[in-house]
């Protein structure tokens, strides 16, 4: 069971969309500091550098999802957890 | 209060006698249909691809048709979205609502069109001449969404 102790923590990253294509990848394990939040995960993914920099820049549209909800940014994240990146929804 | 996600089309006619399920209850039934258009953006679509984020997606419908039952009174609410290769003409989605009175029944109609076209995880991508293109979401898509909800 993770704890406020544990020093890592691994993620299931899932990119949808135009996201996937940018990325050349549908998802990937991502290992981050115990406590990293949203906005956390998101900038150690623009810290790779392009295409990440470019297609999650701050004022792209993209959402995030964590365990298939809408997340805020300052969301903390929990061992485990699936968080997808969303670009702009258009079904209908 | 149903949703599905699905290859297979529909035949809204059997859907919407099934919502409908002999209640005595009902006085109106709203529907949409939403369908594959052969131009969009000056380009001719050839074919359309609907993507869709699994375990999201009827979760993320789920929660729209809750929220219509919490704004509307209505008796039953049904969604269906197709997914995968569609071509010009095909069935998209069917929304279909059913009520004692027509001004719930369109207006919840209306809203849950509105959000899933603003909040359910979907992404269309085009077939054009020039090769394939994702669609972009359209603004007026969010406005129709935020009239739902009116600042004071």
């Amino acid at each position: 069971m993770p704890d406020s102790r544990t020093p890592a923590i691994t993620l299931d990253v899932v990119y949808l969309a135009r996201l996937r294509e940018a990325f050349g990848r549908g998802r990937e394990g991502l290992t981050v500091a115990s406590g990293a939040t949203v906005g956390d995960v998101l900038a150690a993914l623009r810290a790779r550098g392009e295409p990440f920099a470019q297609e999650l820049a701050p004022g792209r549209a993209v959402r995030v999802a964590v365990n298939h909800d809408i997340a805020p940014a300052d969301r903390v994240l929990r061992d485990g957890d699936e968080v997808a990146l969303l670009p702009p929804v258009t079904g209908g | 209060m149903a949703v599905r996600v699905t290859h297979d089309d529909f035949d809204a006619g059997r859907e919407i006698a099934a919502l409908r399920g002999g209640d005595t209850r009902v006085g109106a039934v709203a529907s949409f249909i939403g369908t594959v258009r052969d131009v969009n953006e000056s380009a001719v679509v050839s074919a359309m691809t609907l993507e869709h984020y699994p375990g999201m997606t009827e979760k993320a419908l789920a929660q729209i048709v809750a929220q219509a039952r919490e704004r509307f009174d209505i008796l039953d609410a049904l969604v269906i979205h197709r997914v995968g290769e569609l071509k010009p003409a095909d069935q998209i989605v069917l929304v279909a609502v059913t009520s004692g009175h027509r001004g719930d029944a369109f207006d919840a109609c209306r809203f849950i069109m509105d959000y899933l076209k603003t909040r359910a995880p979907f992404w269309k991508k085009e077939a054009i001449p020039s090769g394939a293109r994702w669609v972009d979401a359209r603004t007026s898509d969010d406005e129709a969404a935020a009239r739902w909800n009116p600042k004071g």
